[in-house]
């Protein structure tokens, strides 16, 4: 096993033990997207023009896209944290690589996901959610990829304002709650104005919500999905040059 | 590794013998430093906060590196274990440069910062057995060290507790533990007794110069502890503005800089006593007020006896006298003409209320 892989999966490791320890962390976690589920997404069965047979194919989705999208928010913040009291530069001054150790943390929180979605469609079954095996496990890859971009910004972002940690959520939920709103993750864009649906269109975002969408609901047809996928992985790959650079000067 | 004769130093390379060359000693050079050098970007503009520094640390050295606080000790510690790259300079650090052999050289050392090593919610049992991880240990290898450090820092009991619940001297003897795990040949501390209870603080010191016998592990520490670097240092370096302004044994640099402070208390003519006082060789800051004189002698303790004498040769009889050593602060006044201690008492109150 090469340095660079086991180094990762050492800090994959040093991550997932709190959980592992306690892992009624996972539950915190998954609070947000569940009220959500619970009390907005009753209101949603009022709506006629969902393009879905129920509610749920439509919303349990959205609710997996903005799990993966705010378990991120922690992550950056638990590198601001530990960049604070001195755990990261522990880790830093040890030999492993700096990109095996933004690895090590990003994957944890992929796998940290991918336990929190299925936990979560286990949940909506008994309410009605359709299970389409093959088109969720396409599903939970391609959040799994928009989860490793976000994880990667988070952590660039958190780097970059480790000067100031009070700026992160700032930036965090600025950026986040606008790019939410114009993805038709929570309500269709078909029913807000045309400017609405305009910026929609420019919001990579709304691709890789169709792109799930269409996964969970069976579909794997490449003019819906192509794009959501190609958004996604353009997302990562930025995501982790940035954070790998900002690794790199942690510690400056 | 550098390994450099100890004679070459001393320039005496031409007369080297046969008989030199079967006796010679090598010497590790653990910290070799040149003119390093660091500025930081600031909004008011750049900082330099260290402006260049030569060091030279031999293996198995004990060094305390001293300095007011903003004097760029926390910042050469910290491009001495690649966690900054200097603006200029180099260094060579356990054998290898510290900016094109990082990786190398956090194979080798250890570093324990100022805040707390371990993860809030990781139990220490499991942050150490990680960090042996990190240095390439098996996972059997690591859990075995894991548990043997637990037992040499008595935090066994504690093992499964997080680091959160910790006490503070609990958790400064897990930051020593987890900077010890792959066992370095050279350790660097950054202010490790800062915040700790005297009792605390003894055991630590303990455990550290335990180990230093037990694998000569060379000890670089900051500390604005000036007691601390007294006692236990073997070699102080003092630092002002970014840059070395002492480098001797504690003893050398208090006999050479500071010297004795003497106080007399005289019956009679204070003038002419002053004279003889003033006439020693090496005397320095003499001062007189009322009928007290007060000035620093090279050898105090030995100086007065035979002064005695002779001021009562000069119609003046010294009636009360003190004799105080010097400590590390005088050193630093001397060289700077500012107190150290005013300002080490400062940060202690910043640390308590922070």
């Amino acid at each position: 096993m090469s340095a660079a892989i086991r180094d990762a999966v050492t800090v994959f490791v040093r991550q997932s033990l709190p959980t592992l320890r306690s892992p009624s962390a996972l539950v915190f976690g998954m609070l947000q997207p569940l009220v959500f589920l619970v009390f907005f997404g009753p209101l949603l069965g009022g709506l006629t023009d969902l393009p879905v047979e129920s509610s749920w194919q439509w919303f349990v989705p959205s609710v997996l896209m903005m799990l993966t999208l705010f378990a991120t928010a922690a992550t950056g913040y638990d590198l601001l944290t530990e960049m604070q009291t001195g755990s990261l530069e522990r880790i830093l001054v040890t030999p492993m690589s700096r990109s095996s150790i933004l690895a090590g943390r990003t994957l944890h929180d992929v796998a940290t996901l991918w336990v929190q979605a299925i936990l979560i469609v286990a949940a909506t079954l008994p309410f009605g959610f359709q299970l389409r095996p093959a088109g969720a496990l396409a599903g939970l890859l391609l959040l799994g990829v928009l989860g490793l971009a976000a994880g990667a910004l988070s952590h660039a972002l958190a780097i970059a304002c480790r000067d100031n940690p009070d700026m992160f959520y700032g930036v965090q939920q600025t950026l986040l709650f606008p790019l939410l709103f114009l993805s038709g993750l929570m309500l269709p864009l078909d029913v807000g104005p045309d400017w609405m649906r305009v910026a929609g269109n420019l919001n990579p975002l709304t691709y890789v919500v169709e792109a799930i969408r269409a996964h969970f609901n069976g579909t794997f047809d490449v003019k819906v999905a192509g794009p959501g996928w190609l958004a996604a992985l353009a997302m990562a790959v930025v995501g982790l040059l940035l954070a790998t650079r900002a690794m790199r000067r942690a510690a400056d | 590794m550098i390994w450099e004769s100890p004679f070459a130093e001393r320039g005496q390379q031409s007369r080297f013998s046969l008989a030199d060359a079967y006796s010679v000693r090598y010497v590790v050079r653990m910290i070799e430093a040149r003119d390093l050098q660091k500025a930081f970007r600031t909004k008011a503009g750049p900082v330099e906060a260290v402006r260049g520094v030569d060091l030279r640390v031999q293996e198995g050295e004990l060094v305390a590196f001293l300095g007011p606080n903003g004097a760029g000790k926390t910042t050469t510690l910290r491009m001495l274990t690649t966690l900054l790259r200097p603006t200029s300079g180099s260094a060579r650090v356990a054998g290898y440069d510290i900016t094109d052999e990082a990786a190398r050289v956090r194979q080798r050392i250890g570093f324990i910062g100022q805040g707390n090593s371990a993860g809030y919610y990781h139990r220490i049992r499991d942050e150490l057995v990680i960090q042996g991880r990190a240095y390439g240990l098996t996972w059997r290898r690591a859990r075995h060290r894991a548990d043997e450090l637990l037992e040499v820092m008595e935090l066994t009991a504690l093992a499964d507790r997080t680091a959160g619940t910790l006490s503070g001297g609990q958790r400064r003897r897990l930051d020593v533990a987890l900077g010890l795990v792959h066992s370095p040949p050279l350790l660097f501390l950054d202010e490790p007794s800062t915040g700790l209870d005297p009792q605390t603080r003894a055991r630590l010191w303990e455990q550290l110069l335990e180990l230093r016998e037990r694998q000569g592990t060379t000890i670089f520490l900051t500390t604005h502890y000036l007691e601390e670097a007294d006692t236990r240092a073997e070699r102080v370096i003092i630092v002002d503005h970014g840059r070395v302004i002492a480098d001797d044994t504690p003893s050398a640099l208090k006999r050479g800089l500071a010297g004795d402070l003497v106080r007399l208390r005289v019956k009679g003519s204070t003038t002419a006593a002053a004279a003889v006082v003033e006439a020693l060789p090496g005397v320095r800051d003499l001062e007189t007020s009322g009928d007290w004189i007060t000035a620093r002698l090279p050898d105090g303790s030995t100086a007065v006896p035979p002064l005695l004498e002779r001021i009562r040769a000069h119609d003046a009889e010294v009636v009360e006298v003190e004799v105080l050593p010097p400590t590390l602060d005088d050193v630093f006044l001397a060289l700077t003409g500012r107190s150290l201690r005013e300002e080490g008492t400062t940060q202690t109150e910043e640390e308590m209320t922070r």
